[in-house]
């Protein structure tokens, strides 16, 4: 699987090569180093270890600082599992990675939404407001009556929205720019803006 | 977010806003048919201009056999190839939707004529 971690900047439109105007994300990336490469006879799997944005050494716990070995220690780091091209560890990766690729999927975590009912959380329909109706937004019934005499377990109910590490796939590569470090996929990803993003090649095309 | 300033500015043109509401305008728009290319002419009143940079549009209405057709441009878009101004108009409100409820003469904006003399007053 190829990889890099990235950081959602922002959206804006730009013109396609059709002059159509298309909504873009535009990813930017640091630099990507290669800070492990785990293979097969020591480790029982291939992957690689991708590590992002710098931080001193005096900020991270000795442990944590001491996988980096020479290494500027990173804030982000991530494993990819059957990196799809040769690294050796050191190696300092960019976008020009997707040059070839038309499709990616990208990971990140999305925006939290506090506690939520459940019209919003999980699309519930809700009841009619006027006309006497005394029943809103509220999640109706939840279960039978003396056979089970409990709710199922997994019943869609209110609580904590967003969030969560959320993928969306097959995204399409708009631009490149090898100068700025910049990925430009149409659509939306998840996650606020300065928030980390994990770009891959896509799996399903 | 000066990142997608920069993004943006590299897809501006330069000076492409060379006309103003009330006037009539003639859009040169590329047409892109399979392999061929061709320039079709939309002449009309523009009566809006909404956003800015490059989301940048402007709103053209003719009357195409009777009916009202309004066509909103991006202002930047590769795709058109000129702006000409036919005519300036005389105008008092930037957006004139009023017109859409107008028919025959009332519909018409009254041409804008600068006097000469007013020019040469204020270059001396």
């Amino acid at each position: 699987m190829l990889g890099l971690i990235g950081k959602k900047v922002g959206m804006t439109q730009i013109f396609d090569e059709r002059g159509v105007l298309t909504p873009v994300t535009v990813i930017k990336f640091e630099e990507n180093v290669v800070v492990a490469d785990r293979n097969e006879e020591k480790n029982g799997y291939n992957a690689a270890v991708i590590g992002s944005v710098d931080r001193k050494k005096k900020h991270v716990s000795k442990p944590y600082g001491g996988q980096f070995g020479e290494l500027a220690p990173k804030k982000y780091l991530k494993e990819m599992r059957d990196f799809d091209e040769s690294v050796s560890v050191g190696d300092v990766l960019g976008v020009s990675l997707f040059k070839d690729y038309a499709f990616v999927d990208i990971e990140g975590t999305s925006k939290g939404k506090g506690y939520q009912g459940v019209m919003k959380r999980h699309g519930f329909g809700g009841g009619r407001s006027t006309h006497g109706s005394k029943f809103h937004r509220g999640l109706g019934g939840t279960g039978m009556a003396a056979t089970p005499s409990k709710v199922q377990k997994g019943r869609k109910m209110p609580g904590r929205m967003g969030g969560v590490k959320t993928s969306v796939q097959n995204l399409r590569i708009v631009k490149i720019d090898e100068e700025k470090q910049v990925l430009m996929v149409k659509g939306a990803i998840p996650g606020p803006r300065e928030g980390m993003v994990i770009v891959k090649k896509a799996k399903k095309k | 977010m000066d990142l997608i300033k920069s993004i943006e500015a590299q897809q501006l043109k330069e000076n492409p806003e060379n006309f103003r509401i009330g006037d009539t305008v003639k859009v040169y728009f590329k047409i892109i048919e399979g392999q061929t290319e061709r320039i079709q002419i939309f002449e009309g009143l523009v009566i809006a201009i909404n956003n800015s940079d490059v989301r940048k549009t402007f709103t053209v209405r003719k009357m195409s056999y009777g009916v009202g057709v309004e066509r909103i441009f991006p202002l930047h878009s590769p795709r058109i190839d000129k702006i000409d101004v036919v005519r300036r108009g005389r105008i008092r409100r930037a957006k004139l939707y009023y017109i859409r409820e107008r028919v025959g003469k009332a519909a018409k904006v009254p041409e804008l004529i600068r006097r000469k003399d007013s020019k040469k007053k204020k270059a001396v």
